[in-house]
């Protein structure tokens, strides 16, 4: 069992948790994930590290609510247990098999997209801590919907929340913000890091093609052990079938056929209604959470 | 009942049990084992032993059966496999201790493999105690996966008094048992889960969530937390695709997916929350047993299940059991048949599979006969989702993240065949990690040897 030692809201139907997994938290590097199985009768839940503790034993996870599965996580309190926490998986990031030299001579922003922002936090924090400040960009629907902002600060070089509504930041897309940053502010930038919804990757993908910056993104497909066995969450990346579990989650931005890894991410939608009868609405559905 | 014939073992009704997961075959009663067991000759130089890639004393525990002596039975066993209810439903009898048995040149070979599941049912059953072990040693060995090499070795070296942890990867022990064999050939709850147990019972300690790899490396295991030796039984569990046209669409799945969503995460059953998707046609490519599981969970699922298979039906790598429960159970066999291409919609679904027509030509390096496509004869079968089972290979993990670890080019760990020693002192592998896809009994005969050369190293 793996004990809930902190929890805490972060925004509407967004919260963080602190989780006893001694074993992961001692080898858990930037850009990793773990599988979460709550107890008995629950899916294997993938979702991204957003900090980890090797001295407490602890990692962070920062959740979303879009589901029945990470509806009833989110029933779970301080003191409660998992009956089931696995990782690391997937690869660390890429920047952290560069060396330091070569970082320090980039200049590298971050785009987070909502809940992506919680596994840009390790990767900006990393890099601080080899003394690389990256900037960030952090997009969400409204002022209370952006996240981590000030833990990001204290990491990052200029941090540039953006929300939909306007209500906080720069009123407006993050891939406008990028476009803007790069055209009108002239911001020269060597590697974009995406993280964020598919859909955001995607736009964040075709803009800087345009542009001719390098990017990297984190895919978060469907997937059942998270070791390699199921290929569920296989992607075509540069013509070629990847695991998105051992061979990612990162890869070129550019390379990623990102109309073939949405329309697989809807793979079990119609399965929602025929295996939830009888169990509770909107149930049995959580692949892709991550 | 005459000696030549094999008295007959209940099944479920096939049209039945096509529609639930309930163990196919329902085992022999009391009476009914020991009318099997007193068939047997007592060969002095029994062949069927030497056919068991363990060894097990076969005529030895059959005389107990016959004696109505069961618990007698279950130790003779036990001296020998950690597994016995699990082989008796899954092991090749057939190709194996059956194909030696003397009755077999006139009439049937005595049922093995039914006898011994009987055994092990028993045991269960009666809660024969098994876990006698010697004293304890304190040397620490970490065994790596809780498929049948891990819990043999483990089980093995438990009772030879050391002090043997498992690490596995998934949330639950028992490896390919757990999530590649159907519930209908294996129930999990029951057998599975009690042999487990009966592993753990002799000591053996058990942390599930630990990728050995990933969440700490051979090497922390040796030097930080004084392993003293390493056995790798990590199996082969990563799918292989075809490689054609269309294999990325929504519908087309790995067996592995298919299965360990239903076997694993049990998503056949109402209240787990995994969801598996089957539609009303349904093609399995392949023709061995991970096939007809594959093709036999589609059918309970409620789908019209089809194996499609490149050759014809005297090369079908499953067993003879299998193939036939799969016809009763409705199944249909499309045989000489590969397929080119996945067919879509629009929206990215499954809704055809192009194949072409095959027929036999000389036989091939394997010794069976090669497949050559018959031209023009393509066709389109209409199916909505395709499961592909062509084979696994071991994970490539491990070496990965172990220095000096040799394999061989198809990935699998380069170990020697009497100890399972492999390129780094101390560590020892076996199983489907070694061989690449075999059987659970070839898993545990590695395994105990394995636990032997351990032992031998350590004793020192």
């Amino acid at each position: 069992m793996y004990k809930i030692v902190e929890k805490k809201a972060l925004a509407p139907q967004i919260f963080l948790m602190d989780i006893e997994a001694p074993r992961v938290a001692k080898s858990a590097k930037p850009g990793q994930f773990v599988i979460i199985k709550m107890d008995e009768k629950g899916e294997r839940l993938p979702l991204t590290i957003s900090n980890f503790d090797a001295e407490k034993g602890t990692v962070t996870i920062v959740v979303q609510t879009i589901g029945c599965s990470t509806k009833e996580m989110e029933k779970y309190e301080i003191g409660d247990s998992f009956s089931d926490f696995v990782g690391p998986l997937g690869q660390a990031s890429e920047l952290m098999s560069e060396s330091i030299e070569e970082l320090k001579k980039k200049k590298i922003v971050f785009v987070a997209g909502g809940l992506g922002t919680a596994p840009v936090y390790p990767q900006v924090k990393w890099l601080s801590e080899q003394g690389v400040k990256a900037d960030v960009i952090i997009g969400a629907k409204g002022k209370d919907y952006v996240i981590m902002e000030d833990e990001m600060k204290k990491v990052a070089g200029n941090v540039y929340p953006c929300t939909d509504d306007g209500s906080y930041g720069y009123k407006g897309l993050v891939t406008n913000k990028l476009k803007e940053l790069v055209q009108n502010e002239d911001k020269k930038y060597d590697l974009v890091i995406a993280i964020g919804p598919m859909i955001m990757m995607k736009f964040v993908c075709q803009l800087t093609e345009e542009l001719g910056i390098s990017t990297i993104v984190s895919m978060n497909p469907i997937m059942v052990d998270g070791t390699g066995m199921c290929g569920g969450c296989r992607l075509t990346v540069d013509g070629e079938t990847k695991f998105a579990c051992v061979d990612g989650p990162e890869f070129d931005g550019h390379k990623v056929d990102f109309a073939e890894a949405m329309r697989r991410q809807t793979m079990y939608k119609s399965q929602e209604t025929s295996k939830t009868e009888g169990i509770k609405p909107g149930c049995g559905l959580e692949g892709g959470t991550k | 009942m005459s000696i030549k014939k094999r008295v007959p073992i209940a099944e479920q009704n096939p049209k039945i049990r096509a529609t639930n997961f309930e163990e196919v075959c329902l085992g022999y009663t009391q009476d009914e084992a020991v009318e099997e067991a007193s068939r047997c000759l007592n060969c002095k130089k029994p062949m069927c032993v030497t056919k068991c890639p363990v060894a097990i004393d076969i005529p030895g525990f059959i005389q107990h059966v016959k004696n109505r002596e069961f618990a007698e039975a279950v130790k003779v066993v036990a001296k020998y496999s950690a597994l016995p209810a699990v082989c008796g439903r899954v092991c090749p009898q057939e190709t194996q201790c059956e194909s030696k048995c003397i009755l077999g040149i006139k009439g049937d070979a005595i049922a093995i493999g039914k006898l011994e599941r009987f055994v092990g049912d028993y045991s269960r059953e009666y809660n024969v105690d098994i876990s006698q072990t010697k004293p304890k040693n304190g040397k620490k060995v970490a065994v790596i996966g809780s498929g049948p090499s891990g819990l043999t070795c483990a089980g093995d070296l438990a009772k030879d008094g050391y002090d043997v942890t498992i690490f596995e990867a998934l949330h639950e022990a028992g490896g390919v048992l757990v999530y590649g064999i159907p519930e209908f050939r294996l129930p999990k709850d029951t057998v599975v889960k009690h042999e487990v147990e009966n592993v753990k019972k002799l000591g053996v300690k058990l942390e599930t969530n630990v990728i050995v790899g990933r969440t700490v490396t051979i090497n922390q295991l040796m030097e930080e937390e004084d392993f003293k030796a390493v056995f790798i039984g990590s199996g082969a569990g990563l799918p292989m695709f075809m490689g054609i046209p269309g294999e990325n669409l929504n519908g087309v799945f790995s067996a592995n997916e298919f299965l360990t969503r239903s076997n694993l995460m049990k998503a056949f059953k109402e209240g787990y929350r995994t969801p598996i998707r089957v539609g009303a046609r349904v093609a399995v490519v392949g023709g061995g047993n991970v096939a007809m599981d594959s093709v036999r969970t589609a059918v309970r699922l409620g789908a019209e299940g089809h194996i499609v298979y490149r050759r014809s039906e005297s090369e079908l790598p499953a067993r003879a059991e299998e193939v036939h429960h799969a016809k009763e159970e409705g199944v249909i066999m499309d045989l000489l048949v590969n397929p080119v291409e996945i067919l879509g919609d629009e929206k990215g679904n499954v809704i055809g599979m192009k194949c072409i027509r095959m027929e036999l030509g000389a036989p091939d390096a394997s010794g069976r006969r090669r497949p050559i496509e018959i031209k023009g004869s393509e066709f389109t079968m209409d199916v909505d989702t395709v499961i592909m089972s062509l084979g696994t290979s071991p994970n490539p993990l491990i070496p990965l993240t172990t220095e000096g670890l040799d394999i061989n080019k198809r990935k699998c760990i380069i170990a020697e065949d009497e100890t399972g020693l492999t390129s780094i002192d101390k560590v020892y592998a076996g199983g489907d990690a070694v061989s690449g896809a075999a059987t659970v009994i070839l898993a545990m005969e590695a395994g105990k040897k394995a636990a032997k050369a351990i032992n031998e190293m350590l004793i020192k």
